[in-house]
């Protein structure tokens, strides 16, 4: 029954995703398009590109993340779902981590696949760009996951876009600091076990703590 | 009144006899800070001599200090007052969040800049990316979207609910924070000058500091008091205690 | 007194710019804090008397 609840949320929201195919393209097109505005405001020197790549790459991820938040819940929130989904005898945050996954799978995975392709324009070797892939698969399932908190609590208020984003990047600093920073240790032939380890120490309570907070906010906003 | 039983607490979680209790102990936190403030500045200003390494340019810490700990211990305070309003679902709770916040973000700034003045005569440069700067930069964005998120929600107890859960996640996220830019510091060898080695300091000059930071933490308290005040009779202006207030003030 | 003269004392030994413009901005925002509180209670309460008012 709740396997099933799962399943059947997760289908939907791939689903009403894939009708919409405009929505979840516009933010991984401005994940491309950022990666390419900076060697072109910086210079096309290959050393310096070198260097800031894994920076740039990230907070391109990050910045496209934040983007594609706004669509987490607001739909759902504006036709009514939402408020079944809390009413529903199924825990709300299971539904709702249905939902994350759903929009790490149409916003995030593809930032993952395309990171190394947009790496080769900063000219970084084929091991960082393993690293800098690795790094963002189990980077970008946090951001959706913390980022969900912001996104439940400024559902339906003004100016609710830019207000994510302040809400939310402070909570992105730790990724992105050690998500970059297994690059350039990589890069610097420093070992990249720690930084994916904490990732993934990362990762781990942000899978449960992730939709609890979320499920708690969206009740917040429900009232 | 016995301050060991529980309704001691509950009346003054109340608004309207907080209200009372906050009227009655403003002026004289008021009062305390500025004896304390004029003493501390006094110690600073005037007696303690001039550093060894640092001339006069230390005497910058006797502000630039105890606005980073008011900043850091309002922001504690807020997250307290969150978790308590959450829990018991009190009025008061929200208010006293929101009432804290704005001289939170001021000290913080305050702690920035002060920090950039200091540090950029002793260790020649205004910023550095070490982890207290860092992280002080994050407390202050966090204040800011705590007022940005309670200013842009017009339901007062939803934007009290949501503010408190933000003020939780955000005191989570500081020390978290704070250790990512550590290890971030150590990994990059010499990329960073430390700018918290704070001088060791002669006996004078830490009771000057020090009575600075009590000046500012009474301050904080008295304006907060005040502060809250106003909106307790915004939020029950409904109230009849309210209208008698009114009526008397007219 | 440590000082010799006020000279001194603004001069702050070739650091005045640094420390007076700390105090100076320090001072600043806690005044306007206090005037802006002050001003906001005053202001709401006019506001609640002129509504109080209205209702007679």
């Amino acid at each position: 029954m709740i396997w099933q609840a799962f399943c059947a949320v997760l289908r939907r929201d791939l689903l009403l995703a894939w009708r919409r195919k405009s929505e979840g393209l516009s933010a991984v097109f401005f994940f491309v398009v950022v990666a390419a505005l900076f060697p072109l405001g910086i210079g096309p020197e290959l050393n310096v590109l070198r260097n800031i790549a894994p920076g740039v790459l990230w907070v391109g991820a990050l910045l496209s993340s934040m983007l594609a938040l706004q669509r987490l819940f607001e739909a759902d929130f504006r036709d009514g779902t939402l408020e079944q989904m809390a009413l529903s005898p199924i825990a709300m945050p299971l539904l709702i981590g249905a939902k994350m996954l759903a929009h790490w799978l149409v916003s995030g995975l593809p930032l993952v696949l395309l990171a190394p392709v947009l790496g080769l324009q900063f000219d970084l070797s084929g091991e960082a760009l393993v690293t800098l892939t690795f790094a963002l698969l189990l980077g970008t399932p946090i951001l959706s996951l913390v980022g969900g908190v912001g996104a439940a609590l400024t559902l339906g208020v003004r100016g609710g876009g830019v207000l994510l984003s302040l809400l939310v990047l402070p909570l992105f600093v730790p990724v992105l600091v050690f998500g970059a920073g297994a690059v350039e240790a990589q890069v610097s032939g420093l070992g990249v076990q720690a930084h994916l380890s904490i990732l993934m120490a990362m990762l781990l309570p942000a899978l449960f703590f992730g939709p609890l907070a979320s499920a708690f906010a969206l009740r917040i906003a429900l009232e | 009144m016995n301050m060991f039983r529980a309704n001691f607490w509950l009346h003054y979680a109340g608004p309207q006899a907080f209200y009372g209790l906050a009227g009655r102990l403003w002026p004289w936190c008021a009062a305390l800070a500025v004896a304390l403030g004029v003493w501390g500045l006094w110690l600073g200003f005037m007696v303690a001599p001039a550093d060894a390494q640092q001339g006069e340019g230390y005497r910058i810490i006797f502000v630039h200090v105890p606005a980073s700990w008011m900043s850091m211990v309002i922001y504690m305070a807020m997250a307290f007052w969150s978790v308590l309003g959450l829990t018991f679902n009190t009025r008061l709770s929200g208010m006293m969040t929101r009432a804290l916040a704005p001289t939170g973000a001021m000290f913080a700034f305050l702690s920035l800049w002060t920090g950039a003045l200091w540090g950029k005569p002793m260790w020649g440069t205004w910023w550095v990316w070490d982890a207290r700067l860092t992280s002080e930069l994050i407390l202050f964005f966090l204040y800011l979207g705590y007022i940005a998120l309670t200013s842009a929600i017009d339901d007062q107890r939803r934007g009290d609910r949501a503010g408190a859960l933000i003020a939780i996640v955000g005191a989570i996220n500081v020390p978290i924070i704070y250790f990512s830019v550590k290890w971030w510091n150590t990994l990059h060898q010499g990329a960073s000058v430390s700018l918290t080695k704070s001088p060791s300091m002669a006996q004078v000059m830490l009771w000057g500091m020090l009575l600075m930071a009590m000046c500012f933490w009474l301050y904080t308290i008295a304006l907060v008091l005040y502060r809250v005040r106003t909106t307790i009779l915004q939020r029950e202006s409904h109230t009849a205690w309210v209208q008698t207030i009114v009526q008397e003030a007219a | 007194m440590i000082w010799e003269s006020w000279t001194q004392f603004w001069a702050m030994g070739g650091y005045g710019l640094y420390v007076w413009g700390s105090m100076g901005v320090t001072s600043g925002c806690m005044a306007i804090e206090v005037w802006q509180a002050r001003s906001a209670h005053h202001q709401h309460l006019a506001q609640l008397r002129a509504e109080h008012e209205g209702h007679l």
